[in-house]
């Protein structure tokens, strides 16, 4: 009976923490629900100094309001003149050294997980993915694999996966809260950071560092699926023949109407490196239009007749002939075609 | 010229007075109204920011202008109004609590304040064609490629102000090197006086990396030059160390000062001795010192790799050490004292919880793991701001309450004093301590509009809320210090029975400051004449002449002349034309300072039987 009442006060004590934890923040998104290495590690290290200077600040308070309430004026006291008091050497010593002590036991985990984190020594038996950052979009580059790709990251599940990113235009921040914390996207030389993710499900990575307008609007999808599903995804990708016909009609039409407005100068669809836009070969299966819009053919029609409308200052405003309505319209059709894949964020989010 | 109070002087009269004034108490009030201008300038920024953010995918303001906003906001409020306001609290008495009749160089001074001015206007001006929108703290290569002459206005308006921060705080460091009372020791010399010293090297040391970072970034922009441009072989990292070389010293010398000011508030209105005053004055040294030590911590995401990252996470670290002794020894100030609770003292009590959690965040941010997280999120955002708004605005707040009467000759009034205080405080609180949560539920920095379904929008909702109350706050402390001028009576000569010399100078101050100077017996020098029962300071000298400085117009022209060559800097990448600025600009300039150089100016004395015919 002992037993069973301990296990359910341990269970019930672990729900009230998830409870407090999932009302800090969407799932895949908050840093305080950890579901990837990183993310852990970075955790860990917000609890801890979290509590030793809570109770710091405690022992403040304490005091603080004591000293209020105990030295306030009194009536009949108002011309009392306190002790002049210079100083205590003992209580200086004391508070200087227990400071130090309870750094002390802050700074040696950071230490440790510092370099943890910044090991890279099985990097060359892991995946890599060359990351390069522009406004206002993430390109994502299979190293070895022949897969190219934009705004969503597939990686397999439990694996670790190092991103070696670099910057096309001005520094970006990589950002995934809840599997790992940031780094940097700089323009002159490459970082690189690993991930880790624990669970499948799609993450929300966002641009942490200031890069134009639409800074706010640079997200991107980490897309974590478990290893067979990403060796299918890679296999599809690979197999994918960007000169195969479309099914219907109007995909084909507006498959004419990609190539007369020299969409392909910028935008690749296959393996070809040209990445001067995303990428589109499995545009069908991004999980959002432009990083944080709801994909749908609506929204893309959208886009095309005023990219400046939803992303302002981005590079495709003006770059392309005017487009009306109807040839959007095909030419979302035959975007939404492209989907090379049947692993895909909605698959891999159930 | 007499030293007569003039009557009734005409508002020309007034103004001329002004543009030439050289006397510290003037430019000081100079500093206050232009800091005062500004701060109410970033703030109407940041009720914009809170307005934009107050529901997810708001469109109140475009993209664009939203990041004009956050830029103006940061660059405003740091280096146009909480550094005047201090330097301005600094110039108004830091000179009467070292018993000195003026700063070392009285000129320099005025130059400085003028500089300052007119740096700030050319900032804003930038509204009209398109501000700055690359963040306070303009990062390359976005600064460098941002098109229009946002940034450019950014650079000029911070280099001409810059320089005459520097002015100011090298007169500053002069001024107590050689001008303290007879028997102001260094170890006798108050709290506040102590920290602006301080913060005057870390302006020396820590301005010029500004400088040269700015002049950088001129030539990048405007000739062609190409540093930070990583495809012509530049880096743009440099940018980020040179910048913060500056900041994070910067950082200090907005603090200290306030630690200053709340150590001599608690001292009166405990009415104790400064609780281990030794130790508070290395604590102040020692915080300066490693200031420079540390700023590599706002770049631990930037991939300096581990043993950067370790040594600067523990770097910081160590600045907790210092601060937490000084937080002790104010509450043991506290202790055992006899406390009056007024407008003065409710600003600097609400300090100590609210330091004390951003020092508790800045150990957080300085753990370089966790930083990963926190860094460039709405976390790092809050810490900030319950450093510099907790600490810095609380502490010019509780300043200006406790100083006002020598400034302004006004007690201000209480009731709206603790109206103002409360919903500030309330405001403060409520904008910012959410924004620690926000930053790790997911929400960057610097985010134009937030989605809907993330989990942010009530956090976001509560912090805009919290803005107007601040808002309203400083509505009322604004509306005080215009009804108490009209209203009050004339504030006494020592209202606080206060402990420094600055509150044994007559009222209204004399423009001389001290007829004889005062002999300064021990720490707290006032308080020891009236503990011996004498009540007022021993004088030092014996009546003589008073030697005075001449004011000028020159400082306001020469700052002109820079303000006139800053637009032909600017605009001489688009026309020719705005070479005669530039070159015209200079010669405005140089001219003045010819004249300054060649001709001699030897000021004026104040004759003994002039002091005595006005003591009668």
């Amino acid at each position: 009976m002992k037993g069973w009442m301990g296990k359910f006060k341990v269970l019930s004590l672990l729900g009230l923490v998830a409870v407090f934890l999932s009302a800090c923040g969407k799932e895949n998104l908050t840093a305080l629900d950890p579901k990837g290495y990183g993310a852990e590690k970075s955790f860990d290290l917000i609890i801890l100094p979290t509590v030793i200077m809570s109770v710091v600040l405690l022992i403040v308070m304490v005091i603080f309001t004591l000293a209020l309430i105990k030295f306030r004026k009194k009536k009949g006291r108002e011309d009392f003149i306190p002790k002049q008091v210079e100083g205590n050497q003992t209580l200086e010593t004391v508070w200087t050294i227990i400071p130090i002590l309870l750094l002390i036991v802050i700074a040696v985990p950071t230490v440790i997980y510092t370099f943890d984190l910044a090991d890279e020594a099985d990097a060359s038996n892991s995946l890599n993915v060359e990351v390069t950052g522009n406004q206002y979009w993430w390109h994502f580059n299979y190293e070895g694999q022949e897969i190219q790709t934009s705004q969503d990251l597939y990686i397999p599940v439990g694996e670790k996966v190092y991103l070696n990113m670099i910057s096309s235009d001005v520094i970006h921040s990589l950002w995934v809260p809840s599997l790992s914390g940031k780094l940097d996207v700089n323009p002159e030389n490459e970082n690189t950071l690993y991930i880790q993710a624990y669970e499948e499900g799609v993450y929300w990575g966002k641009c942490a560092e200031l890069c134009g307008p639409s800074h706010s609007l640079m997200d991107f999808k980490v897309v974590v699926v478990s290893k067979e599903e990403f060796d299918q995804w890679v296999a599809d990708m690979q197999n994918f023949d960007p000169e195969a016909e479309p099914e219907s009609d109007l995909a084909v039409q507006g498959r004419e109407l990609f190539e007369e407005n020299n969409c392909i100068g910028c935008h690749a669809i296959g393996s070809s490196p040209v990445a001067i836009g995303p990428n589109l070969t499995n545009f069908g299966d991004r999980s959002k239009l432009a990083g944080t819009e709801e994909m749908s053919k609506e929204n893309i029609v959208k886009w095309l007749l005023d990219p400046e409308k939803m992303k302002p200052g981005n590079k495709m405003t003006n770059a392309y002939p005017k487009l009306n309505e109807e040839e959007a319209s095909l030419i979302a059709e035959y975007l939404l075609q492209l989907s090379p894949s049947e692993i895909t964020p909605e698959a891999a989010g159930n | 010229m007499s030293t007569a109070i003039a009557q009734k002087r005409s508002f020309a009269a007034v103004l001329w007075d002004y543009l030439t004034t050289v006397d510290h108490k003037k430019i000081g009030k100079l500093y206050l109204y232009g800091g005062g201008f500004f701060f109410l300038l970033g703030g109407l920024e940041a009720l914009f920011i809170r307005i934009q953010l107050i529901k997810p995918e708001n469109d109140f303001i475009s993209a664009g202008l939203y990041n004009e906003m956050i830029t103006m906001h940061g660059t405003t409020m740091i280096f146009f109004a909480a550094m005047p306001l201090l330097l301005g609290l600094m110039n108004a008495i830091m000179p009467l609590q070292i018993g000195a009749r003026d700063v070392a160089f009285p000129f320099v001074n005025a130059l400085g304040f003028w500089l300052f001015l007119f740096g700030g206007i050319m900032l804003n001006v930038s509204w009209i064609t398109g501000a700055p929108d690359a963040g306070w703290t303009a990062y390359t290569p976005l600064s460098t490629s941002s098109p229009g002459h946002g940034v450019d206005y950014y650079v000029l308006g911070l280099q001409i102000s810059g320089a005459g921060t520097l002015m100011g705080g090298i007169n500053f460091l002069v001024t107590i090197v050689n001008m303290r009372a007879p028997g102001m020791t260094y170890m006798r010399m108050p709290l506040f006086s102590w920290t602006t010293f301080v913060i005057s090297v870390l302006i020396l040391f820590a301005f010029p990396a500004l400088t040269v970072g700015l002049f950088l970034l001129m030539f990048d922009r405007m000739f062609g030059s190409a540093f930070f441009d990583v495809a012509l072989g530049g880096n743009s990292i440099i940018w980020q160390h040179l910048f913060w070389i500056f900041g994070h010293p910067e950082v200090y010398i907005l603090i200290l000062p306030a630690f200053g000011i709340f150590s001599e508030i608690f001292a009166t209105f405990a009415k104790k001795r400064l609780f281990g005053y030794t130790a508070m004055v290395f604590a102040t040294i020692l915080i300066a010192f490693l200031g420079f030590m540390v700023w590599a911590h706002h770049m631990f995401t930037v991939g300096m790799g581990p043993v950067t990252n370790s040594i600067f996470a523990i770097a910081t670290m160590a600045i907790a050490v210092p601060t937490g002794i000084k937080i002790f020894n104010w509450l043991l100030t506290l202790w055992g004292g006899n406390i009056t609770i007024n407008s003065a003292m409710l600003w600097s009590l609400a300090f100590i919880p609210s330091f004390t959690i951003g020092g508790m965040t800045g150990v957080m941010v300085a753990t370089s793991v966790a930083d990963y997280q926190y860094h460039d999120s709405y976390f790092v955002v809050a810490h900030f701001h319950y450093v510099i708004v907790g600490g810095v605005v609380f502490g010019i707040l509780a300043a200006l309450h406790y100083w006002w009467p020598i400034m302004f000759r006004r007690i201000l009034n209480e009731k709206l004093g603790k109206l103002a205080f409360w919903t500030f405080f309330i405001g403060f609180h409520l904008t910012f301590f959410i924004q620690h949560f926000l930053g790790l539920m997911g929400m960057p920095r610097r985010y134009w509009v937030f989605l809907e379904h993330q989990g942010l929008d009530m956090g976001n909702f509560i912090s805009t809320i919290g803005a107007f109350f601040m808002t309203f706050g400083v509505l009322v402390f604004l509306y005080n210090a215009i009804y108490s001028w009209l209203k009050e009576e004339p504030a006494p000569q020592d209202p606080w029975d206060g402990r420094t010399l600055e509150w044994a100078v007559a009222q209204p101050v004399p423009h001389y400051n001290f007829k004889q100077l005062p002999l300064v017996r021990g720490l707290d020098a006032l308080w020891i004449e009236k503990m011996e029962g004498n009540g007022k300071m021993t004088p030092a000298e014996p009546v003589g002449d008073i030697h005075m400085p001449n004011g000028s117009i020159l400082p306001f022209i020469m700052s002109l002349g820079f303000f006139i060559a800053g637009f032909g800097f600017i605009y001489q990448t688009d026309t020719d034309f705005a070479y005669i600025l530039l070159f015209g600009g200079m010669a405005i300039a140089l001219i003045c300072m010819l004249i300054r150089s060649l001709k001699d100016d030897h000021g004026y004395h104040i004759t003994k039987e002039e002091l005595e015919k006005e003591a009668d």
